[in-house]
C-alpha cells in the first residue's frame, strides 16, 4: 500500500556525491555534479563573498576575545561560512531563522549587532535580541528542539495566509535527536514552508558522524518523510545558495519542506573548552583547510575579473570595522540588575516571586552597607 | 483543508442550567473560547473526528474546520514544540497530551522552551498556550494511563499548573487558562470526567490562581486537588458523624500556590493534611507541608500529614484500590495525631 502517492516528489535518493557548482580550484562545473542547479550570477556571488569574509573576521575576533576571557564560551563556525552564509542569504527579512549556538555568523546577515549576538555567550542574559524585530529566534542549545518551533511558526503563518518561510539550522549530531525526526515528519505531513539545513561538520563535539548514522548521507533521511533531500558540498557557497534558493522558492509557493545537508568541516574546536587533538588528526584538519570555502569562491571571482583590489580593500575594511565594533561591545561591562531575574518569568505577577525579589533586594542592600563600612574602616 | 465554520459564541447569553459532565464542561469551554478568539487552535492525537479519547474535543472539528482543530502525528514533543512556534506567531494553541504518561516525550519542550521563553527573552517573546493533560488514576487504566505527574510541572519555574476538581471550575479555569498570557499546564483528573453538575454557561468561578474552601470546618484542614477533593469531602462527611469538623480546601492551582487561602484555613484549624494520588516522596504534598510549616509553625497543633499514594509505580487495575488514598485512609491518618480535645 502506498500513502499520499499524488503528493510525493520522485522517490530518488540524494546523490552520494555532493552537489557542487564550483570545484576546489574555483572552476565552474557543468553536468551531473551540479544536480541541475545553475551558478548564481557573479554579483550575487561577490555579495556572498563579502559576507563570508566579514563573517570570518568576526568569528576570528570573537574566538580571540573568548581566549582573553571576555566571553564565557564561543562555538566557532570557522570553515562553515558557505553553509552559514549561503543558506541564510536565500531568505528574506520577512522570513524566520531558527539558529543553533554555532550560528553567530549567520545572525550577522539578519541585521543583528555583535553585542546582541554575543550577549548570551558573555553571560549577561540567555538571549540578547528582539526576536520579532529580526525574525530570528533565540539560539537553541538543546539540540533539534528549534526545528519544531520553525515548523510550528511556519504552520501558523500558513494558517494566516502569510507567505513566509522558516529556516531551521541543525548540526549532524542533532539529526540523531527525536525532535529532528518529529520536525521533519510534522513539516512533511503538514507541508509547512520550512527549510532544514543540516550542517554536517563531521563532529558532534568529539563524536564523528559515522557514530550518528548508518545512512550514506544525512540527506537520505528526507526520503522517508516524503520530502526532497539534497546532499550538497557545504564548502561551495554557490551550490549552498542555489539549492537553498530553490528550496525557499518551493516552500513559499506551497511545495512544502526540504532537507539540505551541507557537507563541511569544523576547523576550530567545539568551543574554547574542547581539546580536538584527543579525537582527530591534525592532517585531517589540514586537509579541510585546503578546501576553504572563501578561497574557493575567491579563485572563481578572480578568474571572472570580479574582485578588484579596491573591492578587496573595501571588504577588509568592513571586516575590521565589524571586529572593532565587536571588541567595543565586549569591552563594555553593562550594569546587570540582579533584581531583573524575577521580572520576566511570568506575565501574571506572583506573590512568591515578589517576596523572593524583596529578599534579594534586602540582601544586596546589606552587602553594599557592609562594603561601605569596610571602606570607612580602612 | 475545509472551510472553517464558526459557531456563535455561547457567551453571548447565559444558557439555562443543564446537567454537564466535566468532560462536557471542558468541551463547552473550548467551543466558547474558539468562537470568541480566532487565535485559538486545538490539535493533538485523535482530537479531530474522534473528538479525543475522552471526547473533550467532541464536535469541535465539525464546528470550526480543519484549520482550527486537527489530528497531529503521534508525537508529543512535536505537538508541544510546534505549539511553541505557533504561539510565537500569535496563535493560542490548546494541545492535548492523550494521557499523563504520554506527556513525557514533551518534557524537554515544556521545561526547556515553554517554561523559559518569556524569561529568556525578557518578556519580548512569550508562548501562551494550554497543554491539557488528562491525569491520575482510578479508572481501571492499564500501565502508563494513570500517572500523577503534577510535581514535575509544578517544580518548573515559568509554568502555571492548575487542576480543576468539578465541572464548573473545569469550564471557568479552562477559559481563563486560554486567556492567560502565560503558558498553562492544565491537568484534568480522568476519574472526574464523568462527574456531573447543573451548570448555566458561561459559568465563572474564582480566579484560577486561587484555592477555595469548599467545605467549612473548625478542627482540621484537608487539602486536596483534582480527584482528591472528592476524597476529602467524603472523609469530612464521614467525620462529621464522629463529631470532627473538617474544612476542605481545593487548591485548584498548584503553581502558583495560594498561601493566603490555605494558610488562613490552617491558622483557623491548626491541623492540616494534604491528599494526593501521586507517590509521597518528593511529591507535591512535600512542598505544601514544608511551606505551610515554615509560615505557620507556631499555629500548628500537630505535624502536617501527607496522605498519598505509596512510593511505588502506579499499580495495575486490579490493585489500584489498595494504592489510592480513600476517605477511610484519610480518617485513619487523622486519628494518628494526638488529639487533646479537652
Amino acid at each position: 500500500m502506498s500513502l499520499n502517492v499524488e503528493h510525493h516528489e520522485p522517490r530518488v535518493l540524494p546523490s552520494e556525491k555532493p552537489i557542487r557548482l564550483l570545484d576546489n580550484a574555483g572552476h565552474a562545473l557543468h553536468g551531473r555534479e551540479t544536480g541541475g542547479f545553475e551558478l548564481p550570477p557573479v554579483e550575487r556571488l561577490l555579495d556572498l563573498y563579502r559576507r563570508m569574509v566579514v563573517a570570518r573576521r568576526f568569528d576570528v575576533q570573537v574566538t580571540a576575545l573568548t581566549k582573553q576571557g571576555r566571553l564565557a564560551t564561543y562555538p566557532s563556525a570557522y570553515g562553515q561560512e558557505a553553509c552559514e552564509i549561503g543558506v541564510v542569504s536565500a531568505i528574506t527579512a520577512d522570513d524566520w531563522l531558527f539558529p543553533t549556538y554555532r550560528d553567530s555568523i549567520a545572525l550577522l546577515t539578519r541585521g543583528l549587532e555583535p553585542g546582541e549576538i554575543l550577549q548570551s555567550f558573555r553571560g549577561d542574559w540567555h538571549n540578547g535580541w528582539d526576536q520579532h524585530e529580526h525574525r530570528t529566534a533565540a539560539m537553541a542549545t538543546p539540540l533539534a528542539t528549534q526545528a519544531l518551533h520553525a515548523v510550528g511558526l511556519a504552520h501558523a503563518a500558513r494558517l494566516r495566509n502569510d507567505p513566509i518561510v522558516t529556516l531551521a539550522y541543525l548540526g549532524d549530531g542533532a539529526t540523531s535527536e527525536g525532535d529532528a525526526h518529529e520536525a521533519f515528519n510534522f513539516a512533511a505531513v503538514w507541508q509547512t514552508p520550512t527549510v532544514f539545513l543540516v550542517q554536517n561538520n563531521q563532529f558532534a563535539i568529539s563524536t564523528p558522524v559515522a557514530r550518528q548514522t548508518h545512512a550514506t548521507t544525512l540527506a537520505d533521511k528526507a526520503v522517508g518523510y516524503g520530502m526532497p533531500g539534497y546532499h550538497v558540498d557545504g564548502n561551495d557557497v554557490a551550490a549552498m545558495y542555489a539549492v537553498a534558493t530553490a528550496a525557499v522558492d518551493r516552500a513559499r509557493s506551497g511545495g512544502g519542506p526540504t532537507l539540505i545537508e551541507g557537507l563541511t568541516y569544523r576547523i576550530e574546536s567545539h568551543t574554547n573548552s574542547d581539546d580536538p587533538t584527543r579525537y582527530r588528526a591534525a592532517r585531517d584538519v589540514e586537509h579541510w583547510k585546503r578546501r576553504d570555502p572563501i578561497e574557493r569562491l575567491e579563485k572563481y571571482l578572480v578568474s571572472e575579473g570580479a574582485l578588484s583590489d579596491e573591492v578587496r580593500a573595501e571588504i577588509a575594511e568592513a571586516g575590521e570595522a565589524l571586529a572593532a565594533r565587536t571588541r567595543d561591545a565586549m569591552s563594555a561591562s553593562p550594569e546587570l540588575d540582579p533584581l531583573e531575574l524575577f521580572d520576566h518569568v511570568y506575565a501574571t505577577p506572583r506573590t512568591a516571586l515578589a517576596e523572593q525579589r524583596a529578599a534579594l533586594e534586602a540582601e544586596l542592600a546589606a552587602h553594599s552597607e557592609h562594603a561601605r563600612e569596610e571602606v570607612a574602616a580602612r | 483543508m475545509s472551510t472553517p465554520v464558526t459557531e456563535p459564541a455561547t457567551d453571548a447569553a447565559a444558557s439555562a442550567p443543564r446537567p454537564l459532565t466535566m468532560a462536557g464542561a471542558l468541551n463547552a469551554a473550548l467551543r466558547d473560547a474558539m468562537a470568541e478568539d480566532d487565535r485559538v487552535v486545538v490539535y493533538g492525537e485523535d482530537v479531530g473526528p474522534l473528538g479525543g479519547v475522552f471526547r473533550v474535543t467532541d464536535g469541535l472539528q465539525a464546528a470550526f474546520g480543519e484549520d482550527r482543530v486537527w489530528d497531529s502525528p503521534l508525537a508529543e514533543s512535536g505537538i508541544v514544540g510546534t505549539a511553541v512556534g505557533m504561539a510565537m506567531y500569535g496563535l493560542r494553541p490548546v494541545v492535548e497530551m492523550q494521557f499523563d504518561a504520554f506527556s513525557y516525550p514533551a518534557f524537554e519542550q515544556i521545561v526547556s522552551h515553554v517554561a523559559k521563553m518569556r524569561n529568556r527573552t525578557k518578556g519580548r517573546v512569550s508562548v501562551p498556550m494550554v497543554i491539557r493533560i488528562p491525569c491520575a488514576g482510578a479508572i481501571g487504566g492499564v500501565e502508563h494511563h494513570s500517572d500523577s505527574s503534577e510535581a514535575y510541572w509544578a517544580a518548573t519555574p515559568g509554568l502555571t499548573v492548575v487542576m480543576p476538581s468539578n465541572p464548573a471550575d473545569a469550564y471557568s479555569m479552562l477559559r481563563e487558562a486560554i486567556d492567560s498570557d502565560d503558558p498553562v499546564v492544565f491537568m484534568e483528573p480522568k476519574s472526574r470526567y464523568w462527574s456531573k453538575a447543573e451548570l448555566a454557561l458561561p459559568v465563572r468561578t474564582a480566579p484560577m490562581n486561587r484555592a477555595e474552601v469548599v467545605r467549612e470546618g473548625t478542627d482540621v484542614t484537608l487539602i486536596g486537588y483534582g480527584p482528591t477533593v472528592r476524597t476529602a469531602l467524603d472523609a469530612a462527611a464521614a467525620a462529621e458523624a464522629e463529631g470532627l469538623s473538617i474544612e476542605v480546601v481545593d487548591l485548584r492551582s498548584l503553581s502558583p500556590f495560594d498561601d493566603e487561602t490555605v494558610g488562613a484555613s490552617l491558622r483557623k484549624t491548626s491541623r492540616a493534611a494534604v491528599i494526593h494520588e501521586a507517590a509521597q516522596f518528593g511529591g507535591y504534598g512535600a512542598e505544601v507541608a514544608a511551606r505551610l510549616t515554615e509560615r505557620n509553625f507556631f499555629h500548628l497543633a500537630a505535624p502536617i500529614l501527607r496522605i498519598t499514594g505509596y512510593d511505588i509505580p502506579y499499580p495495575s487495575p486490579k490493585l489500584e484500590e489498595h494504592y489510592l488514598p480513600t476517605p477511610d485512609r484519610v480518617l485513619e491518618a487523622l486519628a494518628s495525631w494526638e488529639w487533646d480535645l479537652a
